[in-house]
């Protein structure tokens, strides 16, 4: 009998369901759990920029704007842009505003790849990024990144895996580790990156939320910006998720090519989205500096009583996730999950949603008010002690 | 600004124990930042912030602007100094514009805080000039919005 189903695209078929997507189902049908499993920050957007989103609703601004985004927007995102990133972008020509970050991506990838190509990833990481390279109909030849280097990008092993590929895409700060690329490691990785003639698609969603330092963008290094797509979007440092507005800025042909798949398959990103925007970036040093120094102190707790309950997490330099190593508990990651929300009600995420190197991990989001994250964190100290006293006695069962 | 004073600006009401488990201190430690800071007057006090409409003690509370003349010595602090050691005083500010002192009193009913006005404020010597404006109703104070936000739903687990 048919189905709608034997009508799919092969390669649609081939990506398996997000693993977060799975577990976000299983958290659903359980009222009260307290949840560390969030990728977005619990406060609702600023009021200034939820006031400017009315004002411009008062004053009728509901048509479309121009395919690449209000002169508005990108003249802000461009200061912006130089004064964080440290890059001059054109507003006319090199700045691309997005349905969110996610968009952008997808729009990189479709702009540069000709099917079959390759691009390297560095994993764990974000899990649309697998899938948006299958759906652009090229290969994804993953890197993985390890504890003991803290989950940052090896150059070395960038060199190694580049034979053959066109394309790096990078996430720095990273979700779900909370790594950063500084200094020497940014100028190695660069070098490759021009010594082997790749493309970096670089999602630097989490810029602001940068512990150690100011944040430091690869588009700054010697020959980086004529090879860099760089991403960036006002989900996270303002918690505007639900706005979903990201931008692109790179150099105009590829602009120009991105902008044609968005011009077709988009139009424009939402026009309130995009005021929304232009009012956030121009309040934002205040709102973002803030952010940080609350998910500093967070961060500290968490990772605190993480060692409190005999787990080794890894030091996040930035975004809000604490990447914690849960294998001296005996479980694998969605075991942990799982009998931690079935008996303490807290919700946190398994590493393997992130890719084959999160397994051993589960992803914590201290993203959330530290009263809740207090009494989170209390009960996976419980969780871990039962499963220490445990332990020993199903060794010698064994 | 040191974690431990940002932490209490917003939940003043953590013990020492709770201080201490926050910020990863010892108790004993926190106890002797937080007598440090008392004594330099760093941290001036912890208060509630109550609805009066819902405890029933309500009262009535004005703001005041005040107009007072500089003195050759000490320019408004002493005046201003005086105002504001009257208990019915709750808050007093040297203001830039058109008045120099503005000055929030609080009182039992609304007579009490007009002789207050009438008979010890404007008879301080270098007052010159009072204008008094009830408050109607509070929307927000110390940074606490008195209507209840609604709880936006998040997703519970989000990539």
């Amino acid at each position: 009998m048919k189905n709608g189903g034997e009508f799919l695209a092969e390669h649609v078929k081939g990506i398996p369901r997000s693993g977060i997507r799975d577990f976000f189902e299983i958290v659903q049908k359980r009222g009260d759990v307290i949840s560390l499993g969030i990728g977005e920050p619990d406060v609702s957007a600023p009021w200034a920029v939820r006031e400017a989103a009315i004002y411009s609703l008062e004053h009728g601004r509901t048509g479309y704007t121009s395919n690449s985004g209000s002169l508005k927007l990108r003249n802000e995102i461009s200061s912006y842009v130089e004064k964080v990133f440290g890059q001059r972008y054109a507003v006319e020509s090199e700045i691309l505003v997005t349905v969110g970050v996610s968009e952008a991506i997808d729009l990189a990838l479709r702009a540069v790849l000709n099917p079959g190509e390759t691009v390297l990833y560095h994993e764990p990481c974000y899990v649309s990024y697998a899938p948006s390279i299958t759906l652009a109909h090229a290969q994804g030849r993953a890197i993985r990144t390890r504890a003991e280097d803290g989950f940052r990008l090896d150059p070395r092993a960038v060199a190694e895996a580049a034979p053959g590929a066109k394309v790096l895409l990078l996430n720095f700060p990273t979700n779900p580790t909370g790594a950063v690329l500084r200094g020497r490691e940014l100028d190695e990785l660069a070098k490759v990156c021009v010594e082997k003639n790749l493309l970096v698609i670089s999602d630097e969603i989490y810029a602001e939320l940068s512990y150690e330092g100011p944040h430091e963008s690869i588009v700054t290094r010697p020959g980086m910006r004529e090879r860099t797509i760089l991403l960036h979007g006002l989900s996270k440092a303002f918690a505007m998720t639900g706005f979903r507005i990201g931008y692109a800025c790179a150099p105009a042909p590829l602009i120009e090519a991105m902008m044609k798949i968005h011009q077709y398959a988009i139009l424009c990103a939402s026009t309130l989205g995009q005021e929304a925007a232009a009012e956030a970036l121009r309040g934002a040093e205040a709102t973002t500096s803030e952010a940080r120094e609350s998910y500093r102190i967070r961060r500290d707790f968490l990772k605190r009583k993480m060692e409190e309950a005999g787990l080794k997490p890894t030091q996040p330099a930035g975004a809000f996730y604490l990447f914690v190593d849960i294998r001296s508990t005996g479980l694998t990651s969605r075991e942990f999950a799982l009998q931690l929300l079935e008996e303490e009600k807290v919700a946190v995420v398994p590493g393997e949603a992130f890719g084959p190197g999160g397994q051993g991990f589960v992803r914590c989001s201290y993203a959330t008010s530290l009263d809740r994250i207090e009494v989170a964190a209390d009960r996976i100290v419980r969780f871990c002690q039962k499963r220490k006293s445990a332990l020993p006695q199903l060794v010698a069962a064994r | 600004m040191d974690p431990l004073l940002q932490i209490l600006k917003e939940r003043g009401r953590l013990s020492n124990a709770e201080l201490a488990k926050v910020t990863g201190q010892t108790e004993k430690e926190v106890e002797k930042a937080l007598q440090r800071y008392e004594a330099d007057r760093v941290i001036l006090g912890y208060q509630a912030i109550l609805d009066s409409d819902k405890t029933g003690h309500g009262g009535v509370r004005a703001v005041i602007e005040v107009r007072i003349t500089p003195e050759r010595d000490g320019g408004f602090d002493r005046i201003a100094a005086r105002v504001a050691r009257y208990p019915e005083v709750v808050s007093c500010q040297l203001m830039s514009g058109g008045y120099d002192l503005l000055i929030v009193v609080e009182g039992p009913d609304l007579k009490r805080v007009a002789s207050f006005v009438a008979e010890k404020l404007s008879t301080i010597q270098g007052v010159i000039s009072t204008a008094t404006h009830f408050q109607l109703k509070t929307y927000k104070e110390a940074g606490v919005l008195f209507l209840q936000d609604e709880k936006a739903e998040r997703l519970s687990v989000s990539p």
